[in-house]
């Protein structure tokens, strides 16, 4: 068992330290979630005025949510990033031949994902804020954010380590970020989910990402509903992933003998 | 011996011979720029189709309004392509085998954009296509899609100008990539989203306002939602030209102190 | 054929901004059809120089002509009469060589009907008719090396200069790319400024030879002059008995002075290969059991290590400063 927990550390530790100190990675991913905010909460503001847009704390509070959760699935995918890079540099070989507890690698950079999302949620956080939004959710409220936001970040962290363990390359990069990216924006990103109409409605209807959002979105403006039926498909999918995760080192070790 | 016989027309053609076999060899690379454009069109014509109930918004469907992003998309990508090629014919030396020819700069630089300008021509078909398949008009009619095209491309060529122009100031494709995230806000924070006068926040609507790429967008989308509309045109065709000589002319200087042979 | 020198160099310099002084005044002539070689370690300047020479590089000062043209002022009448494979072997690699090939001369101006024939014609010359038609990124190091060759002769250059053309090849391959040099400095008059770390290509190949180190040219002459400056061979003697080491010193004595290492005892003989005999002799006289009996004739290395004080092999690595440096520069970072 410690030396599992050795392997986590060294790895974590590597993972947020090349993210701190290396600014051709931290600065896409704190610039991102800020430039979608930016760009959603100050550009479509008009959109609150669109008739039946009913949500209170205004259309600042309502384009937060999807950056605060997107941040979290970002840190999850950079961090995939960092994997597949370990992988053509060799380096992931060299920690699959020397960890002695192997499950602690992916274990590790999952804290490194999150780690990084304390990052760019906080200054998410912030910028938020100091712009001047409304935040009439409780303490209560505001910790099962933030549980929300972990479990999130953790559920893209184990598919983007996991898919970077199956392929290897930093050329992967595209595949890992796509799905998350089109599975983001297939929620009700823009207006409530009652205002969507056509094909993005059906398939948002149905997409767990849009469970996680609203449920994000009643927290923050403490009227929380269906927060049970949110944390449980979270918790669902990470079992999912973790299994997938683990798939992916398997597939790892064998390649790297 | 090695008098000048072909003509700088010839050099061009080589160049950009190579440039284009060298894109279609690697059409693996083409199909994400191809694709993400659309998946976003997709995803977005639906899913901010309540922004045509805003009081105010054109009379015509959210997906008609949005048509006009993808062009632009396009054109960030083959920027891209055109410089991450360019940076790594420097990277691995193979730009000094060209100097060393009697080659000149212009023409290197036209013959490198080759490939870019099919890749731009190819996606603005697709995209153009892809529209009209899904059920939107253009409002200007078959004349119209063609002036798109030429826009498009010529708003591509502009962009494709940019991404040389760091390639060779900074001489890496890594310097390529990391100004892409740039063009992309440039992009987002246009008029892509919603009409101009829409735009509610003061700060947003001043930047929409004095960036050019949302007059390069309404140009675009003047043809496909109003008709012939000259100002929009008139706009759409000077920026794109400005950014097009602008971009180029900056280029070709950066050309010849990066080929500064004696 | 012009008069005057093929290259003519002198107190050429090129200072890099925030960098080495990596050209430290170089004066050199080479005349026509002569190979030139240009030899030294890592970070020596050969590659400064050749792209000083070739005009892709502007001197800081001094002055250079290659062919009777300046190459400050010059530049283009220069770049006509050259050819260069330089050390990056700058290929696409999703190209054919041939592709390559008819690249290359179109932008030499070569007209069209003469394209074709002439890649053919090169591709048979540096022997890769068969791989013609296949892609660089499938190419041995040698292929690519032999192909490089071929593109800087498109235009029939009547001076070419090769930067490390054998590096990191097989002793197969370096063997046959020398040929190839050779024959056209031999065939076709073709002036050959070449750089290499490798001291056996300089003697192989060069009719003269200018060892280059920080910049400064610390030695020019034919090989065969340059060794025999350093002197006579030594010879290595290994005892069969470890103990006999000190006995084995004892009996050389009488030729010079032996110094020993690893049990293996080397001393210099002054009266050149004859004395062997004598040595072997006086081996037997003191019924010494030798396990081995090496000859050294003096090499290029035995010159280096005399006028820089250092051997050849590893004398980049007292720079610790320059590798990072330059790992850094070619390294792949994270995107
Ligand atoms: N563009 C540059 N900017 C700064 N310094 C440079 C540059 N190019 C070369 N140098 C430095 O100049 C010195 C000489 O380099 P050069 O490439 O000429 O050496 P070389 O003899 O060709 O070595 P090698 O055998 O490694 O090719 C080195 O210290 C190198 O780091
Ligand atoms: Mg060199």
């Amino acid at each position: 068992m410690r030396r599992f927990a050795f392997v986590v550390r060294g790895v974590a530790w590597r993972s947020i330290h090349n993210t701190i100190v290396s600014p051709s990675i931290i600065i896409p991913s704190i610039v991102f979630p800020l430039f979608f905010f930016a760009a959603f909460a100050g550009g479509l503001s008009k959109i609150a005025q669109v008739p039946n847009f009913d949500y209170k704390p205004g259309y600042t509070a309502f384009q937060f949510t999807f950056v605060f959760l997107q941040s979290a699935a970002f840190g999850g995918v950079f961090t995939g990033f960092a994997v597949a890079r370990d992988f053509d540099s060799g380096f992931a070989r060299r920690l699959l031949l020397s960890a002695p507890a192997r499950g602690g690698i992916i274990v590790g950079y999952v804290i490194g994902a999150l780690l990084r999302w304390g990052i760019t949620g906080s200054v998410v956080t912030v910028v938020a804020l100091a712009s001047g939004m409304n935040v009439p959710a409780g303490p209560g409220d505001l910790f099962a954010l933030l549980a929300l936001g972990v479990l999130f970040n953790l559920v893209a962290a184990l598919w983007a380590v996991g898919l970077a363990m199956f392929l290897r390359t930093e050329q992967a990069g595209a595949v890992i970020q796509m799905p998350v990216f089109v599975v983001l924006f297939l929620a009700p990103v823009y207006v409530p989910l009652h205002l969507l109409t056509g094909w993005v409605h059906s398939v948002a209807r149905l997409n767990p990402a849009t469970f996680a959002l609203e449920a994000a979105r009643g927290l923050l403006a403490g009227t929380p509903t269906d927060i049970a039926l949110a944390f449980g498909l979270l918790g669902g999918s990470i079992v999912l992933w973790a299994a997938f995760a683990r798939r992916g080192l398997r597939s790892a070790e064998r390649a790297a003998g | 011996m090695g008098a000048e016989h072909a003509s700088v027309l010839e050099q061009i053609g080589a160049i950009a011979r190579r440039s284009i076999v060298r894109t279609f060899r690697q059409r693996g690379l083409l199909v994400f720029p191809l694709l993400f454009p659309l998946i976003l069109f997709a995803i977005n014509g639906s899913a901010l189709s309540a922004a045509t109930r805003i009081p105010g918004f054109p009379p015509v469907s959210y997906r008609a309004f949005a048509l006009a992003v993808p062009f632009m998309q396009g054109a960030l990508f083959v920027a891209v392509t055109a410089g991450v090629d360019l940076a790594r014919d420097i990277e691995t030396g193979f730009f000094n085998r060209l100097a060393l020819t009697p080659l000149r700069g212009g023409a290197l630089l036209l013959g490198q954009l080759g490939g870019a300008f099919v890749v731009a021509c190819v996606q603005a078909v697709v995209y153009l296509v892809v529209g009209v398949a899904s059920g939107v008009g253009i409002a200007s009619g078959a004349g119209g899609a063609l002036v798109l095209l030429a826009l498009s491309t010529l708003i591509a060529f502009g962009f494709a100008g940019l991404g040389t122009l760091v390639a060779l100031r900074f001489g890496n494709g890594e310097a390529v990539q990391a100004v892409f995230p740039l063009f992309f806000v440039s992009l987002f924070l246009s008029s892509m989203a919603l009409p101009r006068n829409l735009i509610k926040t003061p700060w947003f609507h001043d930047v929409a306002t004095y960036n050019p790429v949302s007059y390069l967008i309404e140009g675009v989308r003047s043809l496909i939602i109003t008709g012939w509309d000259g100002q929009a045109l008139a706009l759409g065709f000077g920026f794109a030209a400005a950014l097009a000589i602008i971009s180029l002319g900056a280029s070709s200087l950066a050309m010849r102190s990066r080929m500064a042979r004696t | 054929m012009p008069d005057g020198e093929a290259i003519v160099a002198s107190g050429l310099v090129r200072q890099f901004r925030k960098g080495p002084r990596a050209v430290d005044g170089i004066d050199l002539s080479v005349s026509y059809g002569e190979i030139y070689g240009f030899l030294g370690p890592n970070g020596a300047g050969k590659s400064t120089t050749v792209h000083m020479l070739t005009t892709l590089l502007p001197p800081t000062s001094g002055q250079a002509s290659v062919a009777g043209f300046d190459i400050v002022h010059q530049g283009r009448q220069v770049r006509t009469v050259i050819g260069a494979a330089l050390q990056e072997a700058a290929l696409d690699p999703i190209l054919t060589g041939r592709e390559h090939l008819l690249l290359q001369a179109t932008l030499q101006g070569l007209p069209k009907p003469k394209r074709v024939q002439r890649a053919d014609e090169l591709l048979t010359r540096v022997g890769l008719t068969e791989a013609a038609d296949r892609r660089i990124s499938g190419y041995s190091g040698g292929m690519k090396r032999r192909l490089d060759l071929a593109l800087a002769l498109v235009h029939g250059p009547r001076i070419l200069f090769l930067d490390e053309p054998t590096t990191g090849l097989d002793l197969q391959s370096r063997t046959a790319l020398w040929e190839e040099v050779a024959r056209l400095a031999r065939e076709e008059g073709i002036t050959v400024f070449l750089t290499t770390q490798y001291l056996e290509e300089a003697d192989a190949l060069a009719h003269r030879v200018g060892i280059i180190d920080h910049g400064h040219i610390v030695a020019e002459d034919t090989p065969e002059r340059l060794k025999a400056e350093i002197g006579s061979p030594t010879v290595e003697v290994v005892p069969v008995e470890h103990d006999q080491a000190e006995l084995l010193r004892g009996t050389l004595e009488q030729f010079g002075t032996p110094v020993s290492a690893d049990g293996t005892v080397t001393v210099q003989l002054p009266g050149g290969e004859a004395q062997l005999a004598e040595l072997v002799r006086a081996l037997d006289a003191a019924s010494l059991h030798v396990a081995s009996l090496t000859l050294h004739q003096p090499t290029l290395d035995d010159v280096f290590l005399a006028k820089t004080g250092r051997k050849l092999e590893g004398a980049a690595d007292e720079e610790p400063e320059e590798a990072p440096a330059d790992g850094g520069k070619r390294g792949r970072r994270g995107r």
